[in-house]
């Protein structure tokens, strides 16, 4: 009841006149109310222009953020870092480019099948999707160093629970800014998913191509510079 | 003559320029691997110092032998005496061990007196003497045990085991035994695989013991449920692997040898490579090391060896360190009661403290005694500085003395600082002591999250009783600050539109 008072009251705030300041503040705020009203918040976030990019941006940047706090800061009982071969680019190419996959590849599906969003908002929704990993990874992080090989259970069970809550905001996000029923939603999300395994088989195709064409011209190159 | 010399001049070049060219690729190929290894936490390859040095090698000629050896199996060491079964010449030999680097024949036993057929052995492959001094030859080529005083007179033979479910054209072979203290035959023979073969010390054979789980993978299942009879007939069976070689510690546990195990099922945990059986035969080795005990982690073929470490024997010292004989590679792999690494060293060659073909390990105190039975020589091996540090440490934990072996293995950490059990040593030792903040740091640096979390639950709960205090007093500030900020204000709301004060305004 108290929520969806103030639910009601921030949408009743909108003000044309905020400054980018506020409007930036307002719109981080917002993400909370996505991630505790994700239906309603995710169709305001595009619909009612409560969501900027700044501020998914800075949701995103915070992720990547935690996620490297995190191999230095959690306690070795849970988690035990190679450092020898740890490569940041890679480990953070890990959040980004699944990320880039699902954007583009949802909306390379949604906008041939009636999908209201655009490529921004389907990047932006999906950024403030992604808030509960900061939110609870960063406290479990500290709580972490607190423990017992024993008690490392919660962890766990929190640490999973993070990515399911921002797995389900994910999907319900996407549903909301294409103005889907949630049966198309689901068959997208798979849909969209599938659409991500074949981009990973054309870069693979692209790439091998690609250096073996290089290969031809530089052999090509010695070629000319041994003859000539 | 001239010519002669101009050969071996020319050759004298050649060798020295090969030399030259070849010497630093050897040179580095020597300093990569080092002798004696270990693995750390993350199982990377730890260089380590020598935690054995050979003593010497003993040869048929050494030990002053008319007759060489030929393929020597098994070996015993009983008070100060090393028994040798050269196999090849149906005999076995005793030693006196007057130092690790003097041992000296005292008598070559190849017949006995007594007894009913044969008093000569056929490839003798193992042997045992009781506590009582009684002998016991796995007397293989003639299919049976053999009992004996210490005189050498005929005291009983043991033969096949009478079990109905033995194929009855299978010769006995035995190839291993063990005696406990009752005098009870434990026995390994060749083509029996439900374990170890157990008599009575009347020789009536009472049952097997101690079978290794049966370890099959579910596509063969699979594809065994479809195949014909001649398929399967030719697919591999499912059937416990035969031990390769059994010890008896001081305690009276049968350590038995795996050594056909696959790779994967090593790493896998279905398969043991050791294995430590009690009474009724079940598997009670403690593995609480990172890493299972299987010798060597990586298989990767190289210098005409693959596969995992092939274990042909193992030897437990009084400390329950055990050290176990790869064949494979001809290394041997020390484990601490944890079932953790304690050291790995040798190799395949022709250099002392190399091997070609090693079939048995036994101790003397921390010395170690291995049986080449290519080679037919016997390494002594006796600890160097380190490896008696090492050793000190881990006995003086066990005594209860925590402050001395705190210093042995803070010492052991000087000498190498790659070993990864002096840290946690140290740390068992602080531990005991109840420095619990110390502990938890040398623990917290080889990732010992078990040993950290009983440190840690320690330092946690002193702790919490030293500032239980201030504890309270933040919980209840947290509580009662709140609440008390709501009363006020409610108080002053109450004040504000209070009835008396406005009808008194009014008024």
């Amino acid at each position: 009841m108290f929520l969806a008072e103030t639910g009601e009251e921030m949408i009743a705030n909108i003000k044309p006149d905020m400054t980018i300041k506020e409007k930036y503040i307002d719109s981080l705020k917002f993400a909370l109310y996505c991630m505790t009203h994700p239906l309603d918040g995710f169709w305001d976030l595009t619909h009612e222009k409560r969501g900027t990019f700044a501020a998914a941006n800075t949701i995103l940047v915070l992720t990547l953020l935690i996620r490297i706090l995190k191999l230095r800061y959690t306690s070795f009982i849970i988690m035990t870092v190679y450092w020898e071969d740890l490569n940041i680019f890679l480990y953070l190419a890990s959040i980004l480019f699944p990320l880039s996959l699902w954007v583009v590849g949802n909306w390379g599906l949604t906008t041939l099948f009636d999908g209201k969003g655009k490529l921004g908002q389907v990047y932006m929704a999906t950024c403030y999707a992604l808030t509960p990993y900061p939110l609870i990874q960063f406290p479990l992080m500290v709580f972490s160093n607190f423990v017992t090989v024993e008690e490392s259970q919660f962890y766990s069970v929190l640490s999973a629970l993070s990515l399911v809550y921002a797995a389900i905001l994910v999907v319900v996000a996407m549903g909301q800014i294409h103005e889907y029923t949630a049966q198309k939603n689901i068959l997208f999300t798979v849909a969209t998913l599938f659409a991500m395994l074949v981009m990973i088989f054309i870069l693979m195709i692209f790439f091998s191509m690609i250096s073996q064409g290089v290969a031809y011209f530089i052999s090509l190159a010695r070629e000319l510079m041994f003859r000539i | 003559m001239r010519n002669n010399n101009f050969f071996i001049k020319t050759a004298a070049a050649v060798a020295a320029v090969a030399f030259t060219l070849f010497a630093p690729i050897t040179a580095y190929a020597s300093t990569e691997y080092g002798y004696t290894y270990n693995y750390d936490y993350w199982g990377d390859v730890q260089e380590s110092a020598d935690f054995y040095n050979v003593c010497k090698v003993f040869t048929s000629s050494d030990l002053g032998l008319d007759v060489k050896l030929k393929s020597p199996q098994g070996m015993f060491l009983y008070r100060d005496s090393i028994f040798i079964c050269d196999s090849g010449n149906n005999r076995i030999i005793e030693l006196k061990r007057n130092s690790a680097e003097n041992l000296e024949v005292v008598n070559i036993i190849d017949s006995f007196k007594g007894g009913s057929g044969e008093n000569t052995f056929n490839n003798p492959t193992d042997f045992a003497v009781s506590e009582d001094g009684n002998y016991f030859i796995a007397d293989q080529g003639n299919a049976r045990i053999l009992k004996l005083d210490k005189d050498l007179n005929f005291l009983l033979e043991i033969g096949k085991p009478d079990d109905n479910t033995l194929d009855p054209k299978l010769v006995f072979q035995p190839n291993k035994l063990v005696i406990d203290t009752a005098e009870r035959v434990y026995c390994i023979a060749t083509g029996i695989n439900k374990g170890l073969v157990k008599y009575e010390n009347d020789g009536t054979f009472s049952g097997f013991v101690g079978a290794t789980p049966v370890t099959f993978d579910w596509t063969d299942y699979i594809w065994k449920k479809f195949a014909s009879q001649e398929q399967r007939a030719k697919m591999v069976s499912f059937v416990p692997t035969e031990y390769s070689n059994i010890f008896i510690d001081h305690e009276g546990f049968i350590y038995a040898t795996n050594g056909t195990a696959k790779g994967e099922d090593l790493k896998a945990g279905k398969a043991d490579a050791v294995r430590k059986l009690n009474l009724v035969g079940s598997n009670i080795l403690v593995q609480n090391g990172e890493y299972r005990v299987y010798g060597d982690l990586y298989f990767g073929s190289g210098g005409g060896y693959e596969g995992p470490s092939q274990f042909t024997d193992v030897t437990v010292m009084d400390n329950d360190i055990y050290t176990c004989l790869d064949k494979n590679r001809g290394r041997l792999f020390g484990y601490d009661d944890q079932g953790r690494m304690v050291f790995a060293f040798g190799g395949n060659g022709n250099m002392d403290g190399y091997f070609r073909q090693p079939s048995a390990i036994e101790h003397y105190g921390h010395e170690l005694y291995v049986l080449d039975s290519l080679d037919c020589s016997i390494t002594s091996f006796v600890p160097t500085e380190f490896g008696n540090l090492v050793y000190d440490a881990i006995e003086k934990f066990d005594q209860g003395d925590y402050v001395g072996s705190g210093d042995a293995w803070r010492e052991v950490m000087n000498q190498n600082g790659n070993y990864d059990l002096a840290y946690i040593g140290i740390g068992r030792a602080l531990l005991r002591q109840k420095q619990y903040k110390e502990a938890m740091r040398y623990f917290e640096l080889k990732y010992d999250a078990k040993n950290y979390s009983k440190a840690y639950k320690q330092y946690r709960k002193e702790w919490v009783e030293d500032h239980i205090v201030i504890i309270v007093i933040v919980i209840l500030a947290l509580f009662l600050i709140p609440s008390g900020i709501g009363r006020i204000k409610k108080i002053r709301h109450e004040i504000d539109t209070a009835d008396i004060f406005v009808s008194g305004r009014n008024g």
